[in-house]
């Protein structure tokens, strides 16, 4: 395996002093789409954040490319290169399609670039062009979702960080937004993304991590989880 | 009728000096959700500053006002990192009651050091100065108060609308996580904002001693009206903290005159009620 950009090591996190994520250690390696799967509330979401710098952990290190970044909040994090699309979209809803995309590229000052890579996420998403001018309230799940996986590439980051993109879609939606994931590999950006939904997301993945209770309890790449015992059993109810 | 349009003239001169003050108030509880309850003790700051720069350096307030505003934002600027930083996304209550506890401190101290008399500059340029507009009377140091609060808020208003800074303010504003997410230093913005609320009552304060006496309660009133003018337009609402101020300057000036002087208060806070009773957001609120 290459050298890995993002090494989060025995993190320990919690909320108000009540311990939620237990020791997490992972690795993402350049190129790569690497899922991290699990049932509701076993920290899955307190992971992202923790590595986004939303959070600091109460114990061990993140490291993004060789640098160690435990701690560091999350403005200074996208300026390195990782961006976190949060669980629920969080977009500004009262603004347009086009000032979220502007927002998201708010550490880039240069206009041509800014333009430049409005046309890439437009050309991604054909839909946020024609929608350009709505307010991002006004736009169906599905159209919010990819608005907010595009708001997160216009910082043109190295690793982007998905949570739970198909919370609160129909399955069709799931495969289109999911599609969109792989899709979005053409931007050479690595991707770590979060799902419940275990069977799509190690379909799409790379490799994947297994989340219990705040605890890695398996790894491996994606092919060999979705033909263990353990994730059939415990997740796909096979 | 000249009568009558001389009161509405002095309502509105009056509104648009609480529209300064009521300006930072309403910028602080819209990005941050915070009730800065010393904002009227720092009007007061700023008014001692230009009373003393002009009593004991004889400048003007008509140029002192740049000083007492750089004051004023830096006092607030400090007050957030030391204090109001802790508070922010705490229940409002700890930010009110700590804020509180600056206001007595600030009250207290000028209190001690200042003494309670009324002070007032005995001359500027613009002391007693009128002009006279058909039959009416305009006084020119309320005039240019007036005309500063306008162009402040026009400023503020187009700053927040149309520069880089002003859409990371208002993102912040709308979800200060996402704006972190965004790469907005969102610490920053709570600073700056801070700071810019103290600036823009920091103007109005270093213009006030041309017409008004400084001493440590003057800040109270201004403070309380400001806060009245900030719930009835709608907390946050530039626009609406504009209007609320200027319908408060014409209630007071008609009420002081048409039923009593010391009526005028009791009419306003009686609106106050009366609206926030029917529309509990306030007039522009959402
Ligand atoms: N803001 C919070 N305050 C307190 N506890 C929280 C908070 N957010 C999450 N938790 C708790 O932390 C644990 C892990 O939550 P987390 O959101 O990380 O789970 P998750 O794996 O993302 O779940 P889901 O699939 O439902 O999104 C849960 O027990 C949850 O109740
Ligand atoms: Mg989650």
């Amino acid at each position: 395996m290459a050298d890995p950009i993002l090494k989060v090591t025995d993190v320990c996190a919690g909320y108000g002093g009540v311990p939620v994520l237990h020791g997490i250690s992972l690795e993402v390696c350049e190129g790569e789409l690497v899922a991290i799967v699990g049932a509701n509330g076993a920290g899955k979401t307190t992971t992202m954040r923790t590595i986004a710098g939303l959070m600091r952990p109460t114990r061990g290190s993140v490291e993004f490319y060789e640098e160690d970044v435990t701690g560091l909040p999350a403005h200074v994090m996208v300026k390195k290169g990782l961006t976190y699309v949060p669980e629920g979209r969080r977009l500004f809803q009262k603004l347009s399609v086009r000032e979220n995309l502007e927002l998201g590229a708010f550490t880039e000052r240069n206009r041509d670039v800014i333009e430049e890579r409005l046309a890439r996420v437009y050309d991604l998403f054909p839909i946020l062009k024609e929608r350009s001018d709505q307010k991002a309230e006004t736009m169906s799940g599905g159209e919010q979702q990819m608005l907010a996986i595009a708001r997160g590439l216009m910082s043109a980051p190295k690793l982007i960080l998905l949570d739970e993109l198909s919370l609160g879609l129909q399955p069709s939606l799931v495969e289109r937004v999911l599609r969109a994931v792989t899709e979005i590999r053409r931007f050479n950006v690595t991707v770590l993304m979060v799902e419940q939904r275990v069977l799509e997301a190690l379909e799409i993945a790379d490799r994947g991590y297994v989340i219990q209770s705040g605890r890695v309890v398996m790894s491996g790449p994606s092919g060999q989880l979705l033909n263990s015992e353990e994730v059939k059993r415990a997740y796909l109810g096979i | 009728m000249t009568l009558f349009l001389q009161i509405a003239l002095d309502g509105i001169l009056n509104g648009m000096l609480y529209a300064i003050v009521a300006l930072g108030l309403t910028l602080i509880w819209g990005v941050m959700d915070v009730i800065n309850f010393a904002h009227g003790e720092f009007l007061m700051i700023a008014m001692y500053v230009s009373y003393w720069l002009g009593f004991l350096m004889n400048i003007d307030p008509l140029v002192s006002w740049v000083a007492s505003s750089v004051f004023v934002f830096l006092l607030a600027f400090v007050t957030y990192k030391l204090m109001v930083s802790h508070l922010v996304g705490k229940p409002a209550l700890s930010a009110l009651l700590a804020t509180f506890g600056l206001s007595m401190f600030l009250k207290n101290l000028c209190l001690n050091r200042f003494s309670p008399n009324f002070k007032l500059l005995p001359v500027t340029v613009l002391s007693g100065k009128t002009i006279p507009v058909g039959s009416l009377i305009l006084s020119l140091p309320q005039l240019v108060i007036a005309v500063f609060s306008l162009a402040v808020i026009f400023i503020v208003y187009r700053f927040i609308a149309s520069t880089r800074m002003g859409w990371a303010i208002q993102a912040t504003a709308m979800d200060k996580e996402a704006a972190e997410l965004m790469g907005i230093d969102t610490e920053k913005i709570y600073g700056l904002v801070f700071g810019l609320g103290g600036a823009c009552v920091g103007i109005a304060g270093g213009l006030l001693p041309t017409y008004m006496p400084v001493h440590p309660e003057v800040g109270s009133l201004f403070g309380l009206i400001a806060f009245i003018c900030v719930a009835m337009g709608g907390f946050g609402s530039i626009t609406g903290s504009l209007f609320a101020s200027l319908l408060v300057g014409l209630v007071e000036a008609f009420a002081g005159f048409y039923i009593a002087p010391i009526f005028k208060y009791v009419a306003v806070f009686a609106l106050y009620l009366v609206i926030v009773m029917l529309k509990p957001k306030g007039l522009f609120g959402w």
